[in-house]
């Protein structure tokens, strides 16, 4: 991996006319876990996918960079709230697929490695309807993580998970995505408290940055500082208009 | 097994169903013979059915077998260039407009009275609804899965074959099972124009002969094949592709 880079975006977005989002201004500093945290339909999404170099149905006016200036492409990695499995392919197949889908051959001895990180290695030979639908996030965990790219792009990857395999794969995403550039959007506050060595606030009057609390990520989810920081973020989303 | 105590079921009270209106409206047999007489029609003439069947059931298997072929290929090309598309896709629908039926004596013209003017006809018959819905199935890939593809920086042209494709297999599935249905269609109409073999022959020859029996015991013949072969193509088709 290539040593991460910083995000910034700012500008504007339209689609078919109507405002998505902006003007706005953020920036995730490089090596560090943002959280973009906002309520729905806010634009976080499509901010990402922007970022992502996706988004063609979006009217952007405004600027996408990374800090060192290199052009983003190729650099990103994309974990979205569905797993994106392959219903055909095993985990392992799964796993390797951005290999394949370059023309390269798959590094089955590192998806073996990155499988047991994620907790998966009794499961590679499994189909994903086989799995749960937390194995099923950690696969796609996986697969983020073999791309082995400086910069990850999550869109709200644990939302449709119960609490506590939430929670778990919060532990395990900030263990194992530790170095790299993260931006989490998420629209869960107790989610940015945990995670986040940045929490920007995303509403439709703007984006603002909140500071959080000194005790390094993963913050434990009962303790003090964490709840009074995820109340105060919540107070300011039903405050925000 | 319930299905086969069912489907039994079903056939043994159409059989019933068939003598008693034979006997209650005492029909003739050359207007409708009963179920006995063409079983006994069928157990003396097997061989001569077998003959036939076999040659029908080769030249369906054969245009299933290529239309299929060329169904896929023409999809996967529909759907690998806009050029393609624009101008094959308003010939394919115009195509439709023609009745197959139609040109089943202009295929017996150019290819002969053997097996490939019927092998074209099958073939002709289920190109469409395979090809339809397999560009169908190829249009319609998960945007998510794309979206993954593109990030991780993807050729479209792997992308369609790692991704499309096996994402719009099960729609290639649903085409092929139609297929499997029309394709001894197609075979018949084309033994109808003119042939010297086969069971749309055998039954053609038959009523000219006033042999009801012969024709019903051939119509019943070509019925179970179509109905095995719809029953092989779906089961291949749920093994390979609907997991």
């Amino acid at each position: 991996m290539t040593a991460p880079p910083a995000l910034h975006l700012s500008g504007r977005a339209t689609i078919d006319g109507a405002p998505i989002f902006g003007p706005i201004s953020i920036d995730a500093p490089p090596g560090e876990w943002t959280c973009l945290l906002g309520p729905s339909g806010v634009g976080k999404s499509t901010l990402l996918r922007l970022l992502a170099g996706l988004g063609d149905e979006v009217a952007f006016d405004g600027k996408v960079a990374a800090g060192d200036g290199a052009p983003l492409g190729g650099r990103v990695a994309l974990m979205a709230q569905a797993d994106l499995l392959m219903p055909w392919l095993d985990v392992t197949a799964n796993v390797t697929l951005g290999a394949r889908l370059r023309g390269m051959a798959p590094q089955r001895g590192r998806a073996r490695e990155v499988l047991g990180r994620v907790g998966l290695a009794d499961h590679a030979a499994k189909r994903p309807h086989a799995l749960s639908g937390g194995q099923r996030q950690r696969a796609a965990l996986a697969r983020t993580l073999i791309e082995d790219r400086p910069v990850v792009l999550l869109d709200e990857p644990f939302s449709a998970l119960d609490a506590r395999s939430r929670a778990l794969m919060q532990d395990l995403a900030a263990e194992v995505l530790a170095g790299r550039t993260v931006l989490h959007v998420t629209h869960d506050a107790a989610e940015a408290a945990r995670l986040g060595h940045n929490v920007l606030l995303m509403t439709a009057g703007g984006v603002s940055c909140v500071t959080p609390p000194a005790a390094p990520t993963p913050r434990l989810y009962d303790a003090p500082e964490t709840l009074g920081f995820q109340g105060r973020l919540l107070r300011l989303l039903m405050e925000a208009r | 097994m319930r299905r086969t105590v069912h489907i039994t079921g079903v056939a043994l009270v159409s059989l019933l169903a068939w003598q008693a209106v034979v006997t209650l409206a005492d029909l003739p047999r050359f207007i409708l013979p009963g179920p006995d007489l063409v079983f006994v029609t069928f157990w003396t003439s097997r061989a001569l059915i077998a003959e036939h069947a076999l040659v029908t059931a080769a030249e369906v298997l054969l245009g299933l077998g290529l239309g299929a072929a060329l169904g896929f290929a023409s999809a996967i090309l529909l759907v690998a260039s806009p050029l393609t598309r624009s101008v094959l896709r308003p010939m394919l629908v115009f195509s439709q407009a023609v009745p197959v039926f139609a040109l089943a004596p202009i295929l017996t013209l150019w290819l002969g009275y053997g097996l490939w003017s019927k092998v074209a006809m099958a073939l002709l018959i289920i190109y469409f609804p395979v090809t339809s819905a397999f560009f169908d199935a190829l249009m319609r890939t998960p945007p998510g899965w794309l979206e993954l593809a593109r990030v991780m920086k993807a050729s479209p042209g792997r992308t369609l074959w790692r991704i499309r494709v096996p994402a719009a297999m099960p729609g290639f599935a649903s085409g092929l099972r139609l297929a499997a249905v029309y394709a001894p269609i197609g075979a018949i109409i084309g033994e109808w124009v003119g042939a010297s073999q086969g069971l749309g022959y055998l039954m053609l020859l038959a009523n000219g002969r006033a042999k009801i029996d012969l024709m019903f015991a051939a119509l019943i013949v070509l019925a179970v094949l179509t109905l095995l072969l719809h029953a092989a193509v779906d089961v291949v088709c749920r093994r390979l592709w609907d997991g």
